[in-house]
């Protein structure tokens, strides 16, 4: 039987063989940390005073979580990151307004097919997108590896997911994932490589794989990996970057499970509170009163996803009964968005944008919920509390539903628009 | 010895620690006060060195923010003793140097005021009239928690002779 892509590439990095089951010492290609590095500056400093990062140029440090600071304790903790990259020589450092870490790693570069990510972050699955094998870590890791370079991994058995068909009109990306991760549960992958397979995966954009790389934490995965292509060779080569490293999966590789979508029977889905695999067709859910609308993240805040809502808004009005905040996943898809004046529609439909970041997809900062209110958002958690108010409901959806939704207020199948 | 006892499935990281205060606490006694705030507002008043929480599956999914963890320890808390872990919060308690035991058997077999005391050496968890074993970790991981967790292990290894 031939080998996973998760076998194959700690099989590289370790320079053995490698097999399920197995620890592997491994020295990640990059780190990738945020606003929690200031955390991570303090677990550095107190166990290597004075010490310096082993490889400053595998570090990666993006401030997007909680953008322009929301109090003078936020300020405080951006200011010492910003003088230790100094002190420490990090040249990987993007500011406030750069986007989202998750669409920043990939636009500059830093995230290349073959290559194994880590970050303090638990959407850091998302560069499986580019055919990484990329996976979270907590803050003291985070610190440790900037310490000793290295980290170990248990090999993971894995998850085939094998796609057919394409799209049709009213669905994405979004619904597939979320269709997935209702299927197998919010642990249904814990401890497991997830790969996408089959020939409708060479019909997806970078921003559909994005979406589901994204959410394979959702479903407990160690990672969500796609394999290299047509697709990922063109986002390369806009970047001037050479694809050398790509690694995949043998075609006679021995999976665990093998699982089938035929993309042509996804449905518009929404996940209800308070968990991610609570996922119903959204014509179950349609006519439900909704207090806002959150169209941005690392999941779906991409220039097409906002691209696909300015299609449904252009020229209409947001609902009065409902608030619709856009937050662009970096200041590339910001400009991108500009320039095609899909800004403009959504701001003339009665959209709020917010700056550039995680916005209010974590509960720290702009666009709180009340207690007893709903927000539909494109995000990727709808965990209790998760927007800053347990009496809240927080409601998952693609960015179709989500725009089609602000038009009445209310919960509304994209099918019933774009036909 | 108190033992908390959280049966149902796929409790995430907000409900051990809310999202809003992630870049706001970062200390055990910051982090002490919310934990677990959404999932039992009582716990945070109540809990003592040397107490045990009983979960179930896939206990600790989400966030790979380590304020559960690390608040965990900070407590004292003896162990989670849970039907399955997330594995984010398995590697992240591992890092704090917190004791988990995977053992839906003893799960299963607890109900509430039983006692339960735990033998990481040995590997045993008692419930009961009842001794469930569970595996021992792998020896990477083993001398991570014995050292009191990752940072407290690299130090070991960067001390003064330790030929690094």
């Amino acid at each position: 039987m031939g080998e996973t892509f998760a076998i194959k590439i700690l099989s590289r990095a370790a320079g053995k063989k490698v097999r399920e089951g197995e620890i592997v010492f491994v020295e990640p290609d990059y780190i990738l940390t945020h606003d929690n590095s200031s955390a991570i500056i303090g677990k550095f400093e107190s166990t290597v005073p004075g010490g310096r990062i082993r490889y400053p140029e595998r570090v990666a440090i993006v401030l997007d979580h909680v953008i322009p600071a929301a109090s003078s304790k936020h300020a405080s903790g951006h200011r010492k990151v910003r003088e230790f990259v100094r002190e420490q020589g990090i040249a990987n450092f993007y500011d406030i307004g750069t986007g989202v870490c998750h669409q920043v790693m990939p636009e500059m570069g830093l995230v290349k097919p073959g290559s194994i990510v880590v970050g303090s972050d638990s959407h850091t699955c998302t560069y499986g997108a580019f055919n990484c094998f990329a996976t979270g870590i907590d803050r003291t890791e985070a610190a440790g590896i900037w310490i000793t370079g290295k980290t170990w991994f248990k090999v993971p058995p894995t998850i085939n997911i094998d796609l057919t068909g394409a799209f049709t009109a009213g669905v994405s990306a979004k619904d597939l994932i979320l269709t997935v991760i209702g299927d197998i549960g919010a642990g249904g992958a814990n401890y497991m490589a997830v790969e996408f397979n089959g020939p409708a995966v060479g019909g997806l954009r970078i921003c559909d794989r994005m979406t589901i790389a994204n959410m394979g934490i959702e479903m407990g995965a160690k990672i969500a990996a796609f394999p290299a292509n047509i697709v990922t060779s063109k986002y390369y080569e806009a970047l001037d970057i050479p694809i050398t490293s790509a690694i995949w999966s043998d075609y006679d590789a021995e999976y665990a499970r093998t699982l089938e979508y035929d993309l042509e029977n996804i449905v518009p889905v929404i996940a209800c509170p308070h968990q991610v695999d609570n996922v119903v067709p959204v014509g179950e859910m349609a006519g439900m009163k909704i207090d806002q609308i959150f169209l941005g993240t690392c999941t779906n805040g991409r220039v097409e996803d906002l691209k696909t809502a300015a299609d449904i808004l252009r020229g209409e009005k947001i609902h009065s009964s409902v608030r619709m905040l856009v937050a662009p996943a970096s200041r590339a898809e910001y400009l991108k968005a500009m320039k095609m004046g899909i800004v403009e529609d959504l701001v003339s439909a009665g959209a709020v944008v917010l700056p550039p970041g995680c916005g209010p997809c974590l509960g720290a900062h702009q666009g709180a919920l009340a207690p007893g209110e709903k927000c539909l958002s494109t995000a990727n958690r709808n965990f209790k509390g998760r927007m800053g108010e347990k009496e809240a409901e927080i409601y998952l959806s693609s960015p179709e539903t989500a725009a089609v939704s602000a038009l009445s207020g209310k919960i509304c199948d994209p099918r019933e628009v774009l036909k | 010895m108190n033992v908390f006892h959280y049966p149902q499935k796929d409790i995430n990281t907000d409900l051990l620690f809310p999202g809003k205060y992630t870049y706001t606490c970062s200390t055990g006694p910051e982090i002490k006060e919310h934990l677990l705030e959404d999932l039992d507002p009582s716990f945070a008043d109540t809990v003592q060195a040397g107490d045990i929480i009983i979960a179930g599956e896939n206990f600790g999914c989400g966030s790979s923010r380590e304020h559960p963890s690390l608040g965990l320890k900070h407590i004292g808390l003896k162990a989670v003793i849970a039907s399955s872990f997330a594995r984010i919060f398995y590697r992240s308690a591992v890092n704090q140097g917190l004791l988990l035991i995977q053992s839906p058997e003893a799960v299963e077999y607890y109900t509430e005021g039983s006692e339960v005391t735990v033998d990481p050496v040995a590997g045993e968890v008692r419930v009961g009239d009842r001794v469930f074993t569970f595996p021992s970790l792998p020896d990477e991981m083993l001398e991570i928690l014995k050292d009191g967790g990752l940072l407290n292990h690299i130090k070991k290894q960067f001390a003064p002779g330790a030929g690094v």
